[in-house]
């Protein structure tokens, strides 16, 4: 009974959203606020990926609360969860398959990261995405060798540092009179590694800050208390 | 076929995996996979609003400006909501863990019942029931009528 209810319930929502998919005009674009920023943040901004201009200079304000979001989540889990006595039981040992591939990966896992995070202003990629391999370099290891730990006070300071960098760009900003995180440094030319101001600066800040955080958060996790 | 449809047809597709599962599952972790499945769904539909036929990624290459780019304002939208969604998928495992360290299930049938009964405890009075529930079978008076 229950099941007929709930697939009832679905085959109405379905209806539904097709109906509103018939009546919404999603290609008549009402808005053209996309166009407007592609055609005028190549001159305002400098940076080759728009999205980019959009997600640092145009929306700066909404990344910092963003990234103020994920600070909650991964402080609130690190509060949940307890540290594991050292007494415990662990995870089994990976093996050498495992303990060679994570030792050959994690370099190359390191440079692959950085390259996203520093290439965020030219092509599809940037600080989040760098950030969650940076923290995946570091994970990696903790999974071939379940003893270990990473060190959360380093990491907690890199994540506060980077945080804090974010904000004083965003406030240098504001000392020649101009609105917080407006791209500072000129724009250079366009699709140059130094160019787009000060974006690759603030991405950098977010990579570090993300890949901590995620890299915190997952040591976290793998520390708790092996389950039967 | 029309290769906008198919997305769209995806999209829709996820996001009703997504409210099924929550809806019919009882077991918390797919629970919340349902929810990541939502979520992806909602994203892609986020995603292909900005694409039209023909437009190209809104990336200014070294050759040359594409004719027509897609809006950018959705992709960075859907890049926000992506990393708020991990945040949100870390933050409901972690919950789910110390559920299953309090009470022993992750069934979400279970986890009620043995919550009604500690408040019932500590409260000190009876489980609260349905009026309708069946009256538990005492041995005395269980096949005489």
């Amino acid at each position: 009974m229950r099941r007929f209810t709930a697939a009832l319930f679905l085959i109405g929502l379905a209806v539904l959203i097709a109906g509103i998919y018939q009546q919404m005009s999603f290609y008549g674009a009402s808005v053209n606020l996309g166009q407007a920023i592609n055609s005028m943040a190549p001159n305002q901004v400098g940076s080759a990926n728009l999205v980019t201009s959009v997600v640092l200079a145009y929306r700066g304000l909404d990344t910092l609360v963003e990234l103020s979001i994920l600070f909650t989540a991964a402080t609130a889990a690190g509060m949940l969860l307890h540290r594991r006595k050292p007494a415990t039981k662990t995870d089994p040992d990976g093996g050498f398959v495992l303990r060679a591939g994570s030792d050959l990966f994690f370099p190359l896992l390191v440079v692959v990261g950085i390259y996203i995070i520093l290439h965020g202003h030219l092509t599809p990629g940037g600080g989040f995405q760098g950030g969650v391999i940076l923290a995946c370099a570091f994970f990696v290891p903790l999974l071939a060798r379940p003893g270990q730990q990473l060190d959360q006070r380093w990491i907690s300071l890199l994540e506060g540092l980077a945080g804090a960098a974010f904000i004083l760009i965003g406030l240098l900003a504001m000392i020649d009179g101009a609105a917080f995180l407006t791209p500072l440094l000129g724009k250079g030319e366009l699709g140059s590694l130094f160019s787009a101001g000060s974006l690759p600066v603030l991405y950098t800040a977010v990579g570090l800050k993300v890949g901590a955080e995620l890299a915190g958060l997952l040591a976290h996790l793998s520390a708790q208390d092996a389950l039967d | 076929m029309d290769m906008t449809l198919v997305l769209y047809v995806g999209a829709a597709g996820l996001i009703l995996i997504g409210i099924g599962g929550i809806v019919l599952s009882r077991h918390l972790v797919r629970i919340i996979f349902s929810i990541a499945l939502l979520e992806s769904g909602a994203n892609l539909l986020l995603l292909i609003s900005s694409y039209r036929d023909g437009t190209a990624a809104p990336i200014m290459l070294a050759q040359g400006f594409p004719a027509s780019m897609a809006d950018p304002v959705p992709q960075a939208l859907v890049l926000t909501a992506i990393v708020i969604g991990v945040g949100i998928l870390a933050l409901a495992l972690v919950l789910a863990l110390r559920v299953q360290a309090a009470y022993g299930t992750l069934d979400i049938r279970q986890m009620r019942e043995r919550m009604e009964q500690d408040i019932a405890e500590e409260a000190g009075i009876p489980m609260l029931t349905s009026s309708q529930a069946p009256l538990p079978v005492s041995p005395d008076n269980g096949d005489k009528s």
